[in-house]
């Protein structure tokens, strides 16, 4: 009870800080919102194409756009020092890694919520056909982006370059998560259901969270010490 | 086991291939208070940082109150200052305190957050945000910020460097009162003289070795340049 205050303490702290400063959240609405018109010029969104492109395309759009949440995660804890008062706070190195990963996701999530209906006009999709499984995948894949993401931007956050090194380091870890995520979106936006052996997809998804987000729990504390 | 609030065995701690720290040792009693003087770049910041858990030694022990730094129990009762005041500038004063008195798990996080900021003179500026602050208003939180949790070991890295006269007089204070209570404090500083009124003991650190540790002498705080020139370096 008193580890999940404690992440709710974080979570909070995170959310109203970024909610005053709107830093990360208006940069990443932006990119993703310009990401979609470039390419909704670049490609022809006739049906067949837009079915073909539109899981590679979402996920590259929320991969990109939630890269720049990940990037302020612990940068926004450099100002004044004040990741040193909270590795001096008697907060285990979880409940700190799992309150900061839990804002990143509610951020994401929004921006994600606000591209796909964006995505629906610019390329004339009725994504909504096969809903709640669509919002499965993202749940998924969103939290497999912000449990990864949020560690290493742990792990970058001293790095003069972390603005870069994060997603050099992130993205090829994704890659299973992505091919899942990228796959199961497809067909979902398609309107088709999920059946046979397409479901293991989904199965993939919830491995790679569970592996990742235990692996996550476990390193925090070394990943902030070394 | 040892009965000392702090205590540094064989501390040795390397930057690569340079020894900023080499075979640190010493004990401070509970209720002491050690004034860490040295050069810049004698080894005072990183030393600090071993006993507040920030960096591990490369060789040696640092334990507070017997438990190493990390332990949750140990953190529970440090309170540190550094180079940054540490608070959210995004948040209000009031904010920021009650974040870290949840964190601190104390029991009623509302009351310590307005006494301490009635404490550092704060409380008429509670709502605003820190980014707002004067740069000596910024110190004051960062002084609450502190002692909220009431720590029994006070770890204070150049606390007085920069700050404006209210500040000095509130940091001042609230280290008599931590004194009085029985607490322990260590803080490294170059402000020999405000420092030598609070200390106890002084350690001095020369190139990461301590060259001088023992009681502060009424010959110190006379000429508070005299432990440089009887054991500092030429």
């Amino acid at each position: 009870m008193r580890f999940l205050s404690q992440v709710m303490v974080i979570t909070a702290k995170d959310l109203r800080a970024e909610m005053r400063t709107k830093e990360a959240i208006n940069a990443s609405f932006a990119f993703a919102l310009v990401i979609l018109l470039i390419l909704s010029f670049a490609f022809d969104p006739t049906e067949e194409t837009t079915r073909e492109i539109s899981g590679g395309l979402l996920w590259i759009v929320f991969t990109f756009a939630g890269t720049l949440v990940l990037n302020r995660s612990f940068a926004r804890e450099l100002p004044n020092d004040c990741l040193d008062a909270l590795i001096a706070a008697p907060v285990p190195g979880a409940a700190l890694f799992l309150g900061k990963a839990l804002a990143n996701f509610v951020l994401i999530l929004a921006v994600e919520f606000v591209a796909l209906p964006v995505f629906g006009i610019f390329y004339n999709v009725r994504w909504t056909r096969q809903f709640w499984p669509l919002m499965l995948v993202l749940v998924l894949g969103t939290w497999g982006l912000t449990s990864i993401g949020t560690i290493f931007s742990a792990l970058t956050v001293n790095i003069r370059l972390r603005e870069v090194m994060l997603p050099l380091l992130v993205y090829p870890v994704m890659i299973p998560m992505l091919l899942g995520a990228m796959r199961l979106s497809a067909l979902l936006v398609a309107g088709q259901p999920v059946t046979g052996d397409d479901t293991v997809w989904f199965k993939l998804l919830f491995g790679f969270d569970i592996i990742y987000t235990a692996l996550s729990l476990v390193l925090m504390e070394t990943v902030l010490l070394g | 086991m040892s009965d000392a609030a702090v205590d540094c065995a064989g501390v040795w701690k390397f930057y690569g291939d340079y020894p900023a720290l080499r075979d640190i040792s010493f004990e401070v009693r509970p209720g002491a208070c050690l004034a860490l003087i040295g050069r810049n770049g004698a080894g005072k910041t990183t030393l600090l940082r071993i006993l507040a858990g920030f960096s591990k030694p490369g060789k040696g022990q640092a334990h507070i109150f017997g438990q190493e730094p990390r332990n949750a129990e140990a953190r529970r009762r440090i309170g540190f200052i550094g180079h940054g005041i540490a608070v959210y500038d995004e948040l209000s004063a009031i904010e920021n305190l009650r974040l870290f008195a949840k964190l601190y798990r104390l029991p009623n996080a509302e009351s310590a957050a307005r006494e301490w900021l009635e404490r550092t003179g704060l409380d008429r500026v509670r709502d605003g945000l820190v980014r707002e602050f004067s740069r000596g208003m910024r110190q004051r939180l960062a002084v609450a910020r502190a002692f909220l949790h009431g720590p029994s070991v006070l770890l204070l890295d150049e606390p007085f460097t920069a700050l404006d006269d209210r500040a000095v007089a509130v940091l001042q204070t609230v280290l008599r009162d931590a004194l009085a209570a029985g607490r322990t404090v260590i803080m490294s500083t170059h402000q020999l003289r405000e420092a030598l009124e609070l200390a106890t003991h002084v350690a001095l650190i020369n190139r990461g070795r301590i060259a001088f540790h023992g009681e502060r002498t009424d010959e110190m705080l006379s000429d508070p340049g005299w432990i440089y020139a009887r054991y500092g370096e030429s």
